[in-house]
Parts: C-alpha cells; structure tokens; sequence
C-alpha cells in the first residue's frame, strides 16, 4: 500500500488503473492511455499530480538562499506569480532535480519539486540553508496539485471559478501564475500544450475534480502525461538526467544562467565542463523503421555509441520517438540496438510536437 | 474480470489458442491486453518458418512496454493476420476474434495436451486481478 493523493477515490470512481510510482499509488490510465493523450492534443485533460510536492521559501534571506541554491537565477523573477524552471545540482554539476520557483513576492518563493526525489531534496534544502538567516522552509503537504491540458482546458477550467477569479485568470499570461484566496493557479504545464496547475486545499481537491469531470476535462494517467511531455521534448528527472549527468548533455544548458559572477552550488564544475569541450549532446530520435524505442536502448552512430534515455511510441505522430544522449556532432541518421536487431532512426530536433502540431518537416528542423 | 472463453485452450504466458482440423490459431489473452494497455506494434512469424513449442515466435509491444509472445504448439506457421501491422490496436478491441495473431499446421496432435484449459488458465491469472 502507498501514499494516496487526496483524488484517490475519485481515481477509482473513474475507472483508473492504478500503479505504484515513486511510492504513490497513482491512475496509470483510465482504460486508454492513447484515448487520453489524444484528449489533451485536442480538447482537454486532467492529471493529478498531488503526489509533487509543494515548498514554500521565505524570510530575508529567500532570494539569495535560491541564487545559490539554483542553476537559473531567481534574480530574473520580477513579476509577482511569475514562474522559473531550473535544475538544482549537486557540486559536481549532477542534477539532484528539477523543479519550478514561483515568485510570489520579495522574500516568498514557492517551489514544485518531484515526488521521487522529495526526501534528498529536503534533506539538500535544509543542508543548504545553514548560513542564510532568517529563512523559512515549509514543506505543504495540505495542497493537492491538478494539471489541467489541452486546448480548450483554459476556457472549460475558467469557468468553475468564481467571477473575481475569472477575469483573473483570463488575462494571466503564460508562465505566469495568479494567487487567490483559496487557490494557486499557474499558467504551466508538461504536455506541451496550454493549461493550467492548480494548487489547492487538499480537501477541497475531489470537488473541483467532480466539477472538471462535468465540464468535460478528460481524466488522464501518468502513462498520457509520459507520451505528452516525451512528444513535447520535455525531460524527465531520473530518465534523461540524474545527479550523475551534467545539465549541459541533457538538453538543459538553456535553464543556467552562468554568464555573470553569480556563485551557485554546481558552477564551478559546470564552467570547467565547459571549458573542457562537450562530448555529448542531447537530441530527439524519429524511429523510421517499425518497432518501439525503449530507455536505455544503444544508439550507434558515426561517431560511436550513445544511449536512449527515453523513449516510446508517439500517439500523435503515430510512430515511435525517444531522447537520446549521443556524441556530439550526430546528425542524420543513425541506428537503434532493439532485440539484436539494427533499427534506422533519423536525429531531430526537440520538440516533436507543440500545441497539437507535428513539428517533423518543418524547415530546418532535420539536422 | 476479463474474459476467458471456454472453447479455448491457454499459455501461462497469455496465449490462447483455437485448434480446429489440426491447425492451431494464436491470439493473446484479453487479461493479456488489459495489463499491456494500448498495443502499438506487433512484430509477427514469418509464413512458411517452422516453429516449435515454446519458442520465442515475435513481440507484442503497447505505449507501456514490450512482451514476447510464445508458439503453443510446434509445426509450420501458414497464415498471419497482416492487419495487425497497420492496426494493432485490434488485440485490445477484439482480443479473440478480429485480434487473432497467426496460425500453425501442427505437427504433433498430442502437444495440445500441455495447454491449459480455460479454468486452470482462469485460476493462473485470478491472483493478479
């Protein structure tokens, strides 16, 4: 038995298939996981994601506590509700994870961090803060999380607000969220589509599920939100990149903001990376051959092996797609090691798909 | 519950199989279809190879992950279900019927013996359900 979100019971009252994941029992799918990814592509769909944990940060020291603690510069954060994503390393430049700050005002941020990584990070925030006075560090657990996705998710989510909140929320901008009394509404997401992440009282969670559900957002499971985020060229912590690989060859070099006298935990290691060359980037993978790329899989190219960090079937482009680490400089083609058999796959850029669209064959998107 | 029809006989590892005049036709099991959840690909016998009970004969894959499947009984494999190629999802609508996967001439009548009939598969899948 493992933790439950407060949407347990609604995940079973809507026929989810549930699945262990990092300790929490959570809705895989609620009987098609193609059905439920096909939802978000075109009209809208939820996911809970209850089981990411909530931080508060404040107190005097709040913002250069995250200058040091972060690869990106809360310093870039000046408009209230305005949302950052970054990568939090260890010295080496590893990834212990990656989150999203809010900025809610001076000296008050709000951290989203990953359920599987949620003991070492608050071992690492609290290890972090000696030396900085004054700093508050509070771990939520009453707010439940639901992601609301697709292109119609903004207008149907709307309308179950109230009037104040309405007019709020339709002239929030991307990136960006609004703070109610009773709710957290970011304007973010991972599928690669527009929506929301709306944070909530725990209890009053299961409700605005109901409500959701009634409007006509599509319940979906992890198992949608995996091919969503995959599709959107969006990584995946503990997959694509761990505390053993840099930011710089798994696609995040554009989350660090390295270029001025700023010290971060991590910095040094990076800038001597850097100086030293990168040997390997970090790319998508179109398989053109049939079959179905898996993690971990052997890439073979021109300039030697490299490896599948995920990978698995695209329902939008109807064939299978995958991020890869290779040596630097691959392009064109290359071939994938499935079950002894040499697969031919065609290196592309990231995303694969952005707001319903197939972004293949796009000009100068082959490299 | 999924569904196990009775006329048919079973692989532990979730291959039904219909034998009717000495050929032997192969699918996967609805409980099978249900755990892998969408099918994506599936990756067949060739018509005319000999194959022998047991072995590895090709690969179902779903969204979620990939799963071989096995030839219940030995003989040659005379026919395959060629739309699976452009439409697998026929396994997780039809599992027993428009889902069927390919079919051997046996060569052995007795091999039919080794399989497991619908109750006893019934009872090998009750614990995961």
């Amino acid at each position: 038995m493992g933790n439950k979100t407060p949407l347990y019971q609604c995940h079973l009252d809507a026929g989810a298939k549930i699945v262990d994941f990092a300790g929490w029992d959570m809705p895989i799918n609620y009987g098609s996981q193609i059905a439920e990814h096909e939802a978000v592509r075109g009209d809208a769909g939820m996911f809970d994601v209850s089981h990411m944990t909530v931080v508060d940060v404040s107190g005097g020291a709040a913002k250069s506590y995250l200058q040091y603690l972060l690869g990106n510069d809360v310093a870039r954060l000046k408009i209230t509700g305005k949302a950052l994503y970054s990568c939090m390393l260890n010295e080496q430049g590893g990834v212990i994870d990656d989150l999203i700050v809010y900025y809610l005002r001076d000296n008050f941020y709000r951290l989203v961090i990953n359920s599987a990584t949620r003991e070492k990070d608050l071992a690492w925030l609290d290890r972090q803060a000696q030396g900085f006075a004054g700093l508050v560090i509070k771990f939520r657990e009453d707010i439940a999380i639901l992601a609301v996705q697709g292109p119609n998710a903004r207008s149907k989510a709307i309308a179950l607000f109230d009037d104040y909140q309405q007019q709020s929320l339709r002239q929030l901008a991307r990136f960006q969220a609004a703070e109610f009394d009773d709710c957290f509404v970011g304007r973010t997401g991972y599928t690669g589509e527009d929506g929301f992440e709306i944070m909530m009282l725990a209890e009053r969670i299961p409700n605005f599920w109901e409500r959701s559900l009634a409007a006509g957002i599509t319940a979906c499971g992890l198992g949608a939100r995996d091919t969503l985020r995959l599709e959107a060229g969006m990584n995946l912590y503990g997959a694509d990149m761990d505390e053993t690989t840099s930011p710089l060859v798994s696609g995040l070099g554009w989350t660090l903001a390295m270029d001025d006298d700023r010290e971060f935990i991590g910095k040094k290691a990076l800038l001597q990376q850097r100086a030293a060359g990168i040997q390997q980037s970090f790319v998508g993978l179109l398989l053109l051959d049939k079959g179905v790329l898996r993690n971990h899989l052997r890439v073979v190219t021109a300039l030697g092996d490299g490896e599948i960090t995920s990978g698995s079937y695209s329902p939008t482009l109807q064939q299978s797609i995958a991020m890869a680490r290779v040596p630097a400089g691959t392009a064109g083609q290359v071939e994938v090691e499935v079950r002894n058999k040499m697969l031919k796959a065609e290196v592309v850029k990231l995303p694969f798909v952005r707001e319903g669209k197939s972004m293949l064959n796009h000009e100068g998107n082959h490299q | 519950m999924s569904e196990v029809p009775l006329e048919l006989k079973f692989l532990s590892s979730h291959e039904w199989v219909l034998i009717e005049d000495n050929v032997a036709t192969v699918g996967v099991s609805d409980h099978a279809q249900e755990l892998l959840g969408d099918l994506v690909y599936v990756e067949l016998p060739e018509v005319g190879g000999a194959v022998a009970a047991g072995d590895s004969v090709g690969v179902i894959e779903s969204v979620k992950a990939a799963s071989d499947t096995y030839a219940p009984v030995s003989g040659e494999v005379i026919e395959v279900n060629e739309e699976l190629e452009g439409a697998p999802e026929r396994i997780n609508d039809d599992p027993y019927g428009d889902g069927w996967m390919y079919k051997i001439a046996m060569e052995d009548a007795e091999e039919v013996g080794d399989l497991l009939d619908a109750d006893a598969y019934s009872e090998t899948i009750a614990d995961e359900e």
